[in-house]
């Protein structure tokens, strides 16, 4: 019998503890692709961040070290300076990249180290319960704003890949979802393109990930899915900001 | 073999030299004064021995960096003061709870707060009592002259690595800026165990994580008590200490770092004056020489702590002596001028007598 689908070898063969509905698994296993396609599972070091992802070693047949909250990127300066010739990459949330984390991803990319980063955005802390995440939308309700995000109060939400595409450090700066076919394809062949980027040893490659979070959204999983094309995309518009090959 | 030249260095310089000699690959740090000797040094020296040097945005980027960095088993080290190594904690407390080595040198300043660039004890309790959260502790030595920063800055490397915990170089001001005549020692050869727990890639093979978090039934209980039997360990077999005049010594007096100097200077125009008084100078901080301290008031029943504080190190000095033992303090807190005199030493000394 023909063999038409596998899973990738660089995932592990269990189960997550992601909930029903989540993209976790989906940028997960995108991931694990995009490492298979170079071969390079055996030689990568993941830099797991606090929350949801801290168990990439879980899930993922690669050496990980433990970040504290938001620190990944400086975590993976370090390893990547140590080890310049292992491909390094971090996989982080919301609340720890764009919080945090804030200094150590700016100058991380201001330095062009040449990492690749995971930056998964589902608008809310995943694990510590559904607060309202520097990138929770205008009016939305979570458990630290019941009354909905106030833009006169908390601020807009960050558009990370847009402001990391104007650093010089940076190489590749995108956004995928993974809330369509043709869009998890999309987000395939970009997540590709950021770690062939650190295979070639061209630079910093930022990829923002928009994902659902079914349980914090208070949502059953289709109408979460829902939410990342109706809401999410029209404020955080899709696309390749920054594709500079000449670094 | 020949003779070693001599070099006349700054304390701080000779942290930095000694860090190369070590084999340091990766020095992450931020400029505070009174230790910006040490990343000026290495930005200079360590690219060309091989190494990585790196001026990072904070203190806590560059403590994280030397996480990153020592889990992939190389020796990463970085060095503040004050401020800079409070922020540092987090970094150190996640190290600490991921058992990974590295080193950390605090060049003490005044404080809270800005505070200010004047030698300090005040951070005895933050080093040794475990700075950060979670109840760890991690090695501490405190140098009391430039040639003691060279060879401790190397002993902290070693002992980092062979109990896989950071090590922390303890000093102040006085003696990251004063100059002095050092021989720098080469490397000792002292075998240490195999970084096996490091992330290289698995190669294919067994994959490694660094990991401080343990949500099992149990797991984190199990942590601190096999940390807690590391630490026991560490004091059994690298307690250090220097004792001076202390065989006949009626009153012997106990300080670190700096203060110890000027001690000794106060304890030998004591003895000139028939005075039996002895100096009891603890090398490693933590490990405290408990032992040791226990052993000599067995016999001498008068001590005086002195510290650049209003008393810190005291605490453990009155918990490791007999109970008998009689224990006096004195403490100049840190701060422009507050630095004592042999002279205010010696009559502090006649006092107790």
């Amino acid at each position: 019998m023909k063999q038409v689908f596998s899973k990738p070898v660089s995932l592990k063969d269990v189960q997550t503890h992601f909930c029903p509905g989540c993209h976790h698994g989906s940028i997960h296993r995108l991931v694990a692709e995009a490492m298979d396609s170079f071969g390079i599972a055996d030689k990568t070091i993941g830099c797991a961040s606090v929350g949801c992802s801290v168990f990439l070693y879980g899930y993922f047949n690669i050496d990980v070290v433990e970040s504290p909250h938001g620190r990944a990127p400086a975590v993976a300066t370090g390893v990547k300076r140590a080890r310049p010739d292992r491909i390094v990459f971090t996989y982080q949330g919301d609340g720890d990249l764009a919080a945090i984390g804030t200094s150590e991803i700016i100058h991380a990319a201001n330095r062009g180290e040449k990492i690749t980063v995971i930056f998964v955005n589902n608008t809310t802390y995943g694990m510590t319960g559904g607060q309202m995440a520097p990138t929770t939308m205008p009016g939305q309700k979570t458990s630290t704003s019941p009354n909905g995000r106030d833009v006169a109060n908390d601020g807009k939400p960050f558009k990370m890949a847009e402001l990391l595409s104007n650093l010089d450090g940076v190489a590749y700066s995108a956004r995928v979802a993974l809330n369509s076919p043709k869009n998890v394809l999309q987000a395939k062949k970009i997540i590709k393109n950021a770690f062939q980027y650190q295979v070639e040893g061209k630079g910093f490659a930022f990829i923002e990930a928009l994902a659902a979070c079914p349980t914090n959204w208070g949502m059953n999983p289709l109408a979460a899915n829902e939410r990342v094309g109706s809401e999410m995309i029209p404020y955080f518009p899709l696309g390749v900001f920054k594709n500079n090959e000449n670094l | 073999m020949t003779a070693l030249k001599r070099k006349f260095v700054k304390g701080n310089e000779a942290v930095a030299m000694a860090a190369i000699e070590a084999g340091v690959q990766c020095y992450f740090g931020y400029p505070i004064t009174p230790q910006s000797d040490i990343p000026e040094y290495l930005s200079r020296e360590l690219p060309k021995a091989g190494g990585t040097f790196i001026q990072v945005e904070s203190e806590i980027g560059a403590i994280n960096m030397v996480l990153g960095a020592s889990a992939c088993g190389v020796r990463a080290m970085t060095s503040s003061s004050g401020p800079g190594i409070s922020l540092k904690q987090e970094g150190i407390s996640y190290m600490a709870g991921s058992e990974l080595p590295g080193v950390i040198v605090d060049i003490m300043r005044s404080g809270p707060g800005l505070g200010g660039i004047d030698a300090s004890q005040a951070e005895y309790h933050q080093a040794t009592k475990g700075g950060g959260h979670g109840g760890y502790r991690i090695i501490v030595l405190a140098p009391n002259s430039a040639q003691e920063m060279y060879d401790l800055t190397m002993l902290a490397f070693d002992l980092s690595d062979q109990y896989r915990m950071p090590a922390m170089v303890l000093a102040d001001s006085v003696l990251g800026q004063m100059k002095e005549s050092i021989v720098p020692n080469p490397r000792p050869t002292v075998n240490l165990p195999a970084k096996d727990w490091a992330v290289r890639g698995t190669g294919g093979g067994q994959q490694n994580v660094v990991k401080s978090l343990y949500l099992g039934d149990g797991e984190m209980e199990k942590f601190h008590w096999k940390m807690h039997a590391r630490y026991q360990e560490l004091a059994d077999k690298e307690s250090r200490w220097e004792e001076y005049q202390t065989a006949d010594a009626e009153l012997i007096v106990t300080a670190f770092g700096c203060t110890s100097r000027i001690a000794r200077t106060a304890v030998e125009m004591a003895r000139a004056e028939g005075i039996k008084v002895g100096l009891m100078r603890p090398i490693t901080l933590f490990p405290f020489p408990k032992k040791a301290y226990a052993d000599l008031s067995n016999r001498c029943k008068k001590w005086l702590t002195i510290e650049l504080s209003t008393g810190q190190m005291v605490d453990d000095v009155r918990l490791a002596v007999a109970r008998d033992a009689e224990v006096e303090f004195y403490g100049r807190p840190p701060g422009a001028g507050s630095l004592p005199t042999p002279e205010e030493l010696f009559t502090q000394i006649k006092k107790f007598c």
